[in-house]
């Protein structure tokens, strides 16, 4: 399934937003997403489903002013 | 000391977090301004990368507050997303929101910043709205829920100072009791020392800090900066004049009559 993360087109194997981001190596990190410009919380990850084109915003904390 | 939502502090300067020539130098700086509140952001970054929770974990062992922004929104919606994005990776309801309407000042979107603060206030966030110093919008905003106003000082990295004297004296004197911090546009100093002086609560601070050729004794000097100008304010200053009042008393003087 081809989905667009972070502005990038992706192939992944899994559906499942949990499954996504172990499989594109998200794994271990503090991240925020966001689907279609939706936030989803962590909690939600898994049990939301993905589908072919949709967008996909991984967030990581970053320096700011 | 300084009241914002729940949070007592003592220091009267923020500091930025960006455009530091190394996280040490960060490290020293935030020291160096005694500063209790940072502001922090989210990026894209890629899986591979790891800047970020490195980032993530030095502001944690600095054990200060963070104020994570919405900085590079453009619309309502985006920066409502950005804000419950930021609420779960910081673990904080508190956020300073900008939405940006034109990208040569980086002026904020008014009417943008009012429609999403109303929606993130009735959401329970603790919002630090990035304003001008315009009256009207300021009253929408207080209206919307906002216990806090962060007013420009001039366009973000621009280090031109208190650009709009006469308009950021107005909104202090409209709202006496709400805390105002002047965020965006400071490049030395003085101006942070003036901005306490006319009765600003605090000021942010980021490039005029971070691009300093010694950024952790820039940090510093904006440090003693605020604590001087607010101890003026408390001490009362005197009005200006347009004419000569001597200093030394006329009466007695030699030579005269």
């Amino acid at each position: 399934m081809r989905i667009l993360v972070n502005g990038a087109w992706r192939e992944t194997a899994g559906a499942e937003l949990a499954a996504v981001l172990l499989e594109l190596g998200y794994g271990e990190k503090v991240v925020a997403t966001a689907v279609n410009g939706e936030f989803v919380a962590a909690g939600l990850r898994t049990g939301t489903t993905l589908a072919e084109g949709d967008r996909l915003e991984v967030l990581s904390p970053m320096q700011g002013g | 000391m300084l009241q914002l939502y729940n949070a007592s502090l003592r220091s009267r300067l923020l500091l930025g977090t960006a455009r530091y020539p190394s996280p040490a130098v960060l490290t020293q700086a935030v020291r160096a301004a005694g500063a209790e509140v940072v502001t922090v952001s989210l990026r894209r970054e890629s899986a591979g990368e790891r800047a970020g929770q490195g980032f993530w974990a030095l502001i944690r062992e600095l054990g200060v507050l963070v104020l994570p922004n919405t900085a590079g929104c453009h619309s309502v919606k985006e920066a409502v997303t950005t804000a419950h994005m930021a609420r779960e990776v910081f673990g904080t309801c508190w956020i300073k929101l900008e939405v940006i309407g034109e990208d040569d000042t980086l002026q904020p979107d008014v009417f943008g910043l009012t429609e999403a603060a109303r929606i993130l206030c009735a959401e329970g966030f603790e919002v630090f709205p990035y304003t001008t110093e315009d009256l009207v919008v300021a009253d929408r905003l207080l209206s919307a829920g906002c216990g806090v106003l962060m007013p420009w000082a001039a366009p973000i990295g621009s280090g031109r100072g208190l650009n709009n004297l006469f308009g950021l004296t107005a909104l202090r004197a409209h709202f006496p009791g709400v805390p105002l911090i002047i965020d965006a546009g400071l490049g030395v100093p003085s101006h942070a020392a003036h901005a306490l002086e006319l009765g600003f609560d605090a000021v942010l601070v980021n490039t005029a800090v971070a691009q300093a050729r010694d950024p952790v004794q820039m940090a510093a000097a904006f440090a003693q900066a605020v604590e001087a100008g607010l101890a003026a304010r408390l001490a009362g200053p005197i009005e200006p004049r347009d004419f000569a009042v001597p200093s030394t008393p006329v009466i007695g003087t030699a030579f005269h009559g």
